[in-house]
C-alpha cells in the first residue's frame, strides 16, 4: 500500500528538498523501513538503533500522534514526520 | 561543487543533510587550498565545531592574518572535526542536531565534497524485551595508525569506542571496550556516571610505535589502555584522585579525566587534566603524579584541555578554571590566564598577557584548546562565548582573532 508521507524542513535533505514524498507500507515500521530505502540515511536520523522514535521527532497517522513502530497504517492515511516545536 | 553523493546506493543525490553539504563548498574550497599540493608554504587553518555548526579560520604560516569560512553544516553541533593527517584530504565531521540522531559526515577531497556514513556509530540492537543503549553524539574522532589506512576511531556519548576500516564509511562497536567497561559499570555505576555532556568516551590516543598500543580517557570512568587493539583493556588510574565525596580517594577506575594528551616527542610522556588536578604519567610506570599541585594555590589545577609540546616532552600549558564549590568552571578571580610548565609540571610560569586583565570570564572546552606544530609553537583556544584567541609564541601573548561564534566546543589544526 503505497501512502503519502509529509515533512519537517528538517529531513528534506533526505528527499531533495521534497515536502511530501511516497513510501509502502502498512505499519509506521514499513513505512519507515521504505523510506530508508528510497532516502537512504533518513530512518537513522529520526529513529534510534533501538527503534525507538527520537525524542524530539513527532509522528502522526491519519492525523494521531503515535510513539510506536508498530502502529498501523490504514489505507487513505497519511503520515507525518514533523519536527518537534523545540530549538534553541 | 559536486552533488552530493548519497552514501548507500551511490546515487547522485541533493539529499542527505544536502543542505550542510552543499553549505560546505566554501570550507572544502578553504581547506583545499591551505592543504593542497600547489603551495609549498606551510600553511594551517583551525577547524572548529561550535553548537551551531562547523567553521574554518585559515591563515599562513606567520599567523599574523586569520579568516573566518562558514558556517559549515549549520544548525549542527559539531563535536569533531578532524583532517586526516595520513592523506591530507580526508576529513570527517561528528554532528548531531536539536531534532535528528547523530551521524558522521566525510569527504575524501579537504571538504571539497561530503557524504554521511553509511553507518555511523551506533550499538547493535537490543534482543527482543531487553534494553540496551543509543548513541547520543559522537563525541571524539581519531585518525589511525600510520600502518593503518582507512582505519578511524571513534568515542559517543554514552560510553563507547566504534572503529571504522573504510574511512569512516561503517563504523562498528568496538566489542572489547564496550563490554569491558559495561562490565565495570554493571559493578559499579557511580564510577562511571554522566557529565552535563552525558557519559563521554574521548581523547583515543594511539601510539605511533605501536598500533595495537592505545589509550582511551572516559569521563567519567578514567584512563584505559589496550595492548592489543582493542580486545583488551586495562585501567590505568593509580594515584589520581576522585572527587571527595566518592567512597575512596583513589579507586582503580571513576576517575574524570577531562582531557588526556600523549606527547609526540615521547609517546611514552602522557598528560591529563582531570576534574581532580593535573597529572603527569611516565610510562610504563603505572602511577601519574599530580603536577597541579605546583600551580599557584589560588589558581588551582581544575581545567578542562591540555597541550604538551610536539617536539619537547617537558613542555606542557593548561588553562586553569575554577573548581571551587559548585564548580563554577570559569577563569579564576576572573583573570584569564594559561599556565606553562618546562619542566614536565614541577613549576608553572602564568602568561596572560593581552587577556582581559580583569572581568575575563572565559570557559574553554577539553578539545578547544590546541596547539600547531611550527616553529615558534601556535597555541589556541576556542571559548564559550564564541572567541577563538591566538598565542604566536608559545602560550607568552594571546590576541583574538574571532568573536561572536556559537559557543566553541572543539578546535583542531589542520597542517601541511
Amino acid at each position: 500500500m503505497i501512502v503519502k508521507v509529509h515533512l519537517s524542513s528538517h529531513v528534506r535533505a533526505y528527499t531533495s528538498g521534497a515536502r511530501t514524498v511516497e513510501a509502502e507500507g502498512d505499519t509506521l515500521a514499513a513505512v519507515l523501513t521504505d523510506l530508508d530505502r528510497r532516502y537512504p540515511g533518513l530512518r537513522f536520523r529520526i529513529v534510534d538503533e533501538q527503534d525507538r522514535l527520537r525524542q524530539h521527532m513527532n509522528f502522526f497517522v491519519g492525523g494521531k500522534s503515535v510513539r510506536d513502530l508498530k502502529s498501523p497504517v490504514a489505507p487513505g492515511q497519511e503520515v507525518h514526520i514533523l519536527g518537534a516545536l523545540s530549538g534553541g | 561543487m559536486a552533488k552530493h553523493k548519497s552514501a548507500d546506493k551511490g546515487k547522485s543525490s541533493k539529499s542527505s543533510a544536502g543542505k550542510a553539504k552543499r553549505a560546505s563548498k566554501k570550507a572544502g574550497r578553504t581547506v583545499a587550498k591551505a592543504t593542497g599540493k600547489a603551495s609549498k608554504a606551510r600553511r594551517i587553518g583551525l577547524l572548529v565545531g561550535t553548537v551551531k555548526g562547523a567553521f574554518y579560520l585559515g591563515t599562513d604560516n606567520k599567523r599574523k592574518k586569520w579568516k573566518l569560512e562558514g558556517p559549515h553544516f549549520l544548525g549542527n553541533e559539531v563535536n569533531h572535526w578532524v583532517l586526516d593527517p595520513r592523506t591530507r584530504k580526508t576529513m570527517l565531521v561528528a554532528a548531531v542536531t536539536g531534532h535528528l540522531g547523530p551521524t558522521v559526515f566525510r569527504s575524501t577531497d579537504s571538504g571539497m565534497t561530503w557524504k554521511e556514513a553509511t553507518r555511523p556509530p551506533a550499538f547493535p540492537k537490543a534482543a527482543e524485551g531487553q534494553q540496551a543503549p543509543a548513541v547520543k553524539r559522537t563525541f571524539y574522532l581519531a585518525p589511525g595508525h600510520e600502518s593503518q589506512p582507512g582505519v578511524w576511531w571513534a568515542g559517543t556519548v554514552p560510553h563507547a569506542l566504534f572503529k571504522s576500516e573504510d574511512d569512516g564509511v561503517s563504523w562498528d562497536p568496538v566489542v572489547g571496550f564496550n563490554s569491558y567497561i559495561e562490565g565495570l559499570r554493571a559493578k559499579n555505576e557511580m564510577y562511571f556516571g554522566e557529565t552535563p555532556g552525558g557519559a563521554i568516551t574521548h581523547s583515543i590516543l594511539i601510539d605511533p610505535r605501536d598500533a595495537q598500543h592505545m589509550y582511551v580517557g572516559l569521563s567519567t570512568g578514567g584512563t584505559f589502555e589496550t595492548s592489543d587493539g582493542g580486545r583488551t583493556w586495562r585501567g590505568l588510574n593509580q594515584n589520581v584522585s576522585v572527587v571527595d565525596f566518592f567512597p575512596e580517594k583513589f579507586p582503580e577506575y571513576g576517575q574524570d579525566p577531562h582531557c588526556v594528551v600523549m606527547n609526540r616527542a615521547n609517546p611514552d610522556r602522557l598528560y591529563q587534566q582531570n576534574h581532580c588536578g593535573v597529572y603527569r604519567l611516565d610510562r610504563p610506570g603505572e602511577r601519574w603524579e599530580r603536577i597541579g599541585e605546583n600551580l599557584p594555590k589560588k589558581v588551582g589545577d581544575i581545567g578542562f584541555g591540555v597541550v604538551t609540546h610536539p617536539r619537547d616532552a617537558d613542555t606542557v600549558w593548561v588553562f586553569p578554571m575554577d573548581g571551587t564549590e559548585v564548580w563554577p568552571r570559569t577563569s579564576p578571580e576572573g583573570k584569564p590566564a594559561v599556565f606553562k610548565s618546562e619542566n614536565g609540571g614541577k613549576s608553572w610560569k602564568r602568561h596572560a598577557k593581552g587577556f582581559p586583565s580583569e572581568q575575563g570570564w572565559f570557559t574553554v572546552f577539553r578539545q578547544a584548546l590546541k596547539s600547531d606544530a611550527l616553529d615558534p609553537l601556535g597555541l589556541y583556544l576556542g571559548t564559550t562565548a564564541g572567541e577563538i584567541w591566538v598565542s604566536r609564541d608559545e602560550g607568552e601573548s594571546w590576541k583574538p582573532v574571532v568573536s561572536y561564534l556559537p559557543r566553541i566546543l572543539s578546535i583542531e589544526v589542520a597542517e601541511r
